[in-house]
């Protein structure tokens, strides 16, 4: 297009082209990914890595390594990964639901809700004979309890408006987040506290081939979901009146995004506990390379999402080995430094404030 | 019956025996509003509102501060559903739809409404938000081609914009932000544009420019606007949101209390009890054109 008289040609902010943008995020996460491997309280060669991995997709005999990094180690991986683009996402669908750039994927009680639901069932041991699904079963519960009780406050003050969602939440989230604590006081085992502590910080450990098929779905289709109407979420990032004039069903768009939200969100928390910050910085993050429209900030934000979280599991079991820190620990001591570096890069804006 | 009892403070202005402004040969009713109740926060703002806009015409809506003409035109372009009341929209063969059977995405097709301020989202380029007007056109899921970018293109030429495309759109000023959301407006490339004061925030060249733009376009036109003596040269027909004499304004809903030819209603006794200023409408000196001049309020006395 020579559109351009040269004089404006400055004031075109500096963005990074889509597509390349995603081959490069796609290579480095497969490369990633395997390469994550290797890493470990057992430290693997990345060599070793490679050729257990091959030798299972060629179907040779498995080698020494096959248990470690084929059933501990790969599923863990690609949980972080999972788990990483559904925060990522769900942070960017939250923050065009509620039309607010501090929202987080656990705005709508969502992570309070399943502490509640978790601390439940560490302290009390409640739910006790579902094993090891039982605390993710009780977060689950406490997450789909919660989301229904902001639909139910905010529905009956007067619907699903940004202010009053965001409103709605926060305050049920601190009221969720009392209950937690209370059941902890109450609780006679010493080491419920760590534990509970340890739970809302965040954790893809103990991630299994058969846990990791119900989230990555659910991610899956949340994501395609959303990009599927990147049209209508970019006029209702727009702002209400804007979408309603441009024939966007605005308050069937706002359930629909409610709902899905709540369950996807839902289901990340019940797998790896509440882990903050990557819901809220990955999608600025994604904006500030791309441009706020939702068909380049999703998949951006996806694999971005991804790409960190794996990388902070990695941080998160080497940093101070045996233990493993929290990742929501971790997330938060890398992730705040390096977005306010992103942040002053470019005189980033959300919403239009000057 | 009310809106029988409510006709006698619709004046029908001297002229135009016709109260709905719906001239002769204009080829139907593009929208209509029939007995529209509008409430905003539990607040009646309108009440019983009769209009027919015109096809083809270009309907100017006056009044003064807090009288509505917002909540009109919210209503005429189907984003506010009356508390009371239906809003008809006619259909490319021209025959009227009562609104509710008109789902959002084909009232979106068939009329543009842009808003009176809108925050414009940050990180979006300028061409990037004028494609927003194509959305009701487009499937959810599509990627804007070449065919949208020509059409986003011609839009912003149009509002003098064209080069500002690949801009990011906080980097507007007040005045072309405006323009920028006027173009989303006429890349939606509707048959009818309601418009909320479409000259705010421009500067004086540009509200001339801009008003000779929108009456070269082919199509309906509705639009609220402060400047009455833009009002009276501009439009086909205005309307009045207000309120009758002696009613109770900072109490009383307010309704349409005028609709005619610009001249008739914008005359002095018109201007001077719904706008609370003395005028004069004056030949201009080089202009086949009338202009209206306001002074300060005339003394009761004299008229």
């Amino acid at each position: 297009m020579s559109h351009g008289k040269k004089s404006r040609a400055p004031r075109t902010r500096r963005r990074l082209p889509f597509w390349p943008l995603v081959v490069v995020l796609v290579l480095l996460l497969l490369v990633s990914v395997v390469v994550s491997l290797a890493f470990g309280s057992e430290p693997i060669p990345v060599g070793e890595v490679v050729t257990t991995v091959t030798d299972r997709f060629t179907g040779d005999e498995p080698g020494r390594w096959d248990v470690i990094v084929w059933e501990l180690r790969l599923p863990r991986a690609l949980l972080a990964v999972v788990v990483g683009a559904g925060l990522a996402v769900a942070g960017a669908g939250m923050q065009t639901l509620v039309r607010n750039p501090l929202a987080d994927p656990y705005l709508l009680g969502i992570s309070s809700g399943a502490s509640v639901g978790a601390t439940a069932v560490i302290t009390t041991g409640v739910l006790g004979a579902l094993g090891i699904y039982a605390i993710s079963t009780g977060a689950l519960l406490g997450a789909i309890a919660s989301a229904v009780l902001v639909w139910l406050v905010a529905t009956a003050q007067g619907g699903l408006t940004p202010l009053r969602l965001v409103l709605t939440g926060v305050v049920l989230s601190s009221g969720l987040s009392a209950i937690a604590s209370f059941l902890v006081f109450l609780s006679d085992d010493p080491r419920a506290a760590n534990s509970v502590m340890f739970w809302m910080l965040g954790s893809v450990g103990g991630a299994t081939w058969i846990k990791l098929w119900i989230p990555a779905l659910v991610v899956a289709i949340a994501a395609l979901a959303m990009l599927a109407i990147h049209r209508w979420m970019d006029a209702l990032a727009a702002g209400p009146e804007t979408a309603a004039a441009l024939g966007v069903n605005v308050a069937g768009l706002r359930i629909t995004l409610f709902v899905g939200l709540a369950v996807l969100v839902g289901v990340l928390v019940a797998v790896s506990g509440g882990i903050g910050f990557v819901g809220l910085i990955v999608p600025h993050a994604a904006r500030l390379v791309v441009g706020a429209r939702h068909r380049v900030v999703l998949p951006v934000a996806a694999l971005g999402g991804g790409l960190f979280l794996l990388w902070v599991d990695v941080l998160a079991r080497l940093a101070v080995r045996p233990q493993e820190i929290p990742l929501g620990v971790v997330t938060g001591v890398v992730g705040a430094p390096l977005f306010l570096l992103l942040m002053g890069r470019g005189q980033y804006r959300f919403g239009g404030e000057r | 019956m009310r809106r029988r009892q409510k006709a006698a403070p619709v004046a029908p202005v001297a002229g135009t025996g016709d109260t709905t402004g719906n001239g002769a040969g204009t080829g139907g009713v593009a929208l209509r509003l029939r007995g529209v109740t509008a409430r905003l926060g539990g607040r009646e703002i309108l009440r019983d509102v009769d209009l027919d806009v015109p096809n083809g015409r270009r309907v100017g809506v006056v009044g003064v501060n807090g009288a509505g003409k917002s909540t009109l035109l919210r209503v005429l372009a189907g984003v506010l559903h009356p508390s009371a009341g239906d809003l008809s929209i006619a259909d490319a063969e021209g025959t009227l739809q009562d609104s509710h059977d008109v789902s959002s995405r084909e009232r979106a097709r068939r009329l543009a409404f842009v808003p009176q301020e809108e925050v414009v989202a940050a990180e979006l380029l300028v061409g990037e938000m004028v494609a927003l007007g194509r959305v009701p056109q487009t499937r959810p899921w599509a990627r804007g081609g070449a065919g949208e970018r020509a059409t986003v293109l011609a839009a912003l030429d149009a509002v003098g914009l064209g080069d500002r495309v690949d801009s990011p759109c906080d980097q507007l000023s007040g005045g072309e932000r405006r323009r920028a959301v006027l173009a989303r407006g006429l890349a939606q490339q509707c048959p009818v544009m309601v418009l909320d004061e479409p000259t705010n925030h421009l500067d004086v060249a540009w509200q001339l420019r801009l008003l000779e733009l929108l009456a070269e376009r082919p199509g309906t036109l509705v639009a609220s606007i402060h400047d009455l003596d833009l009002a009276l040269r501009f439009f086909d027909t205005l309307v009045v949101v207000g309120w009758p004499p002696g009613a109770d304004r900072a109490r009383e809903p307010a309704g349409v209390v005028a609709v005619g030819r610009p001249v008739d209603v914008l005359d002095r006794h018109h201007v001077h009890t719904h706008f609370g200023v003395g005028s004069v409408q004056v030949p201009h000196p080089h202009l086949d054109q009338p202009h209206l001049l306001i002074h300060p309020r005339e003394d009761t006395s004299s008229s």
